[in-house]
């Protein structure tokens, strides 16, 4: 097994005790629980947007090492929900992907469109490749095909691989859908009133 | 030539204010006993306020006139803190507001008096109170505008301002687009006030020194003087409470925290 890329360890936050897991690099993490559960809670935690307790290392540095920004940089939590604040899309992009639009299925052109033009799935396919403009050691996934038809998942999940590979990066996979979960994640973790257990 | 008023002249004056709340009984507006409130309270506390600054010019002692300027500053932070839409937590809020006030208005008047107009002694309370009064009143609407817009905006846009330090923005950048534009909210009203002045309006300043018998160009004078006070010194304020405010709606690992800014 490769290297230990992100450790967490007797991480509590809210109602969610004592998490603790290792994650080697390349590796993906799939983490499912019912509605409320604190998934999203647990990963608003590593992008260290949520007040906790517990200690969290990327590649042995800790968290409270990193400046906070240069943290999320690195720890990239993709919410279930994407925001934007300005009016076209290229405005929320540094430089343009034209292959990684073109996997996704996109022209050139999207980066002129309108926000407000864009439908549920369009918006989180462009989120997702938003958040690889920073090469992220760590992605942080909340749902991110929830409003994707099958092939647009696919795409998707195969991205997610190739990018942990190419990049030697490690991924936190959190699903409803426990069959994307067995075909994407390595290991498989549950949430069980407040605690983390494998799956 | 300057004609004093007498009790008669006023009583006249607030008979039109009768007449306006009869009106407003009878169309049924429900603005009746607000407006007579108002008026009898405008009426009680400017003819307190007549005779306190009556005496204090007579005294010109520098702890009176300290003491007075303290009342109005705190009277004027919890003015502020009243306009919010979201209520700030105690203290907190109140030092912010206050605070900003403080260093913006108390620095430019004193700045005015010790080095433009040059009163003997400098704290001349006939100069020192009312220039004090035009800054803070001035000043106060400014902060106020722009701690509400920050607020309020903030609060609706939390989910973008997380957004945006997901994406490793700063907390500085992430709430810049919103700190601009509260910025713009405070400093509208004397931006405008100041391009209007003369053409649309004539200042309530240049008004009273002209009714007082003052030259016309004597009281323009002290009206642009006391535009660029005004101006600057809200400006100044605004920054202030923006920037302080700005940073306490994040804790020091710069996540977004409306619950140590608000109760």
């Amino acid at each position: 097994m490769s290297s230990i890329s992100f450790s967490i360890s007797r991480l509590s936050v809210l109602h969610l005790h004592d998490v603790q897991i290792d994650i080697h690099q390349g590796e993906c993490i799939g983490l499912s629980g019912p509605s409320g559960s604190g998934k999203s809670l647990l990963l608003r935690a590593l992008a260290d947007l949520q007040e906790h307790t517990g200690e969290i290392c990327l590649q042995q540095k800790k968290q409270v090492d990193f400046k906070p920004c240069d943290w999320r940089k690195q720890v990239a939590l993709l919410p279930a929900d994407s925001q934007w604040w300005g009016d076209t899309v290229a405005e929320h992009f540094r430089s343009v992907d034209e292959s990684g639009l073109q996997q996704l299925g996109f022209e050139k052109d999207v980066m002129s469109w309108q926000v407000s033009r864009l439908s549920s799935g369009e918006k989180q396919r462009l989120a997702f490749l938003r958040l690889l403009e920073n090469q992220p050691q760590v992605l942080l996934l909340d749902e991110p095909t929830a409003n994707l038809d099958a092939a647009n998942s696919g795409v998707v999940e195969q991205m997610i691989r190739h990018y942990l590979e190419s990049h030697k990066a490690c991924a936190v996979y959190v699903s409803h859908d426990l069959e994307q979960l067995s075909r994407i994640a390595d290991r498989q973790f549950k949430i069980v009133s407040g605690q983390l257990e494998s799956a | 030539m300057f004609v004093s008023l007498t009790g008669f002249d006023l009583s006249l004056a607030a008979v039109l204010v009768l007449l306006l709340a009869l009106l407003s009984w009878r169309m049924q507006l429900g603005l009746a006993p607000r407006l007579l409130l108002a008026a009898l309270r405008t009426t009680v506390q400017l003819l307190l306020v007549g005779l306190v600054l009556k005496w204090v010019f007579e005294q010109a002692s520098f702890l009176w006139v300290m003491l007075i300027t303290t009342v109005m500053l705190t009277v004027a932070g919890w003015e502020i803190l009243s306009r919010q839409k979201r209520k700030l937590k105690g203290w907190w809020g109140f030092g912010i507001s206050t605070g900003s006030l403080f260093i913006s208005s108390f620095t430019v008047t004193l700045l005015a008096l010790t080095v433009i107009i040059q009163p003997d002694p400098w704290y001349h309370p006939q100069y020192a109170i009312p220039l004090l009064g035009m800054l803070l009143g001035n000043t106060m609407t400014g902060i106020a505008l722009g701690m509400d817009r920050l607020v309020q905006t903030a609060w609706q846009q939390r989910a973008v301002i997380e957004q945006r330090l997901m994406l490793g923005q700063t907390a500085h950048e992430a709430i810049g687009d919103i700190r601009r534009e509260s910025m713009r909210a405070g400093m509208i009203p004397i931006i405008n006030s100041m391009a209007a002045a003369g053409i649309v309006s004539l200042p309530g300043m240049l008004t009273g020194q002209i009714l007082a018998g003052a030259a016309p160009v004597e009281a323009v004078k002290y009206q642009i003087l006391i535009m660029f006070l005004v101006s600057s010194g809200t400006g100044f304020g605004v920054v202030s409470v923006l920037w302080l405010i700005s940073k306490r709606l994040f804790d020091q690992r710069e996540r977004l925290r409306f619950d140590l800014l608000l109760k």
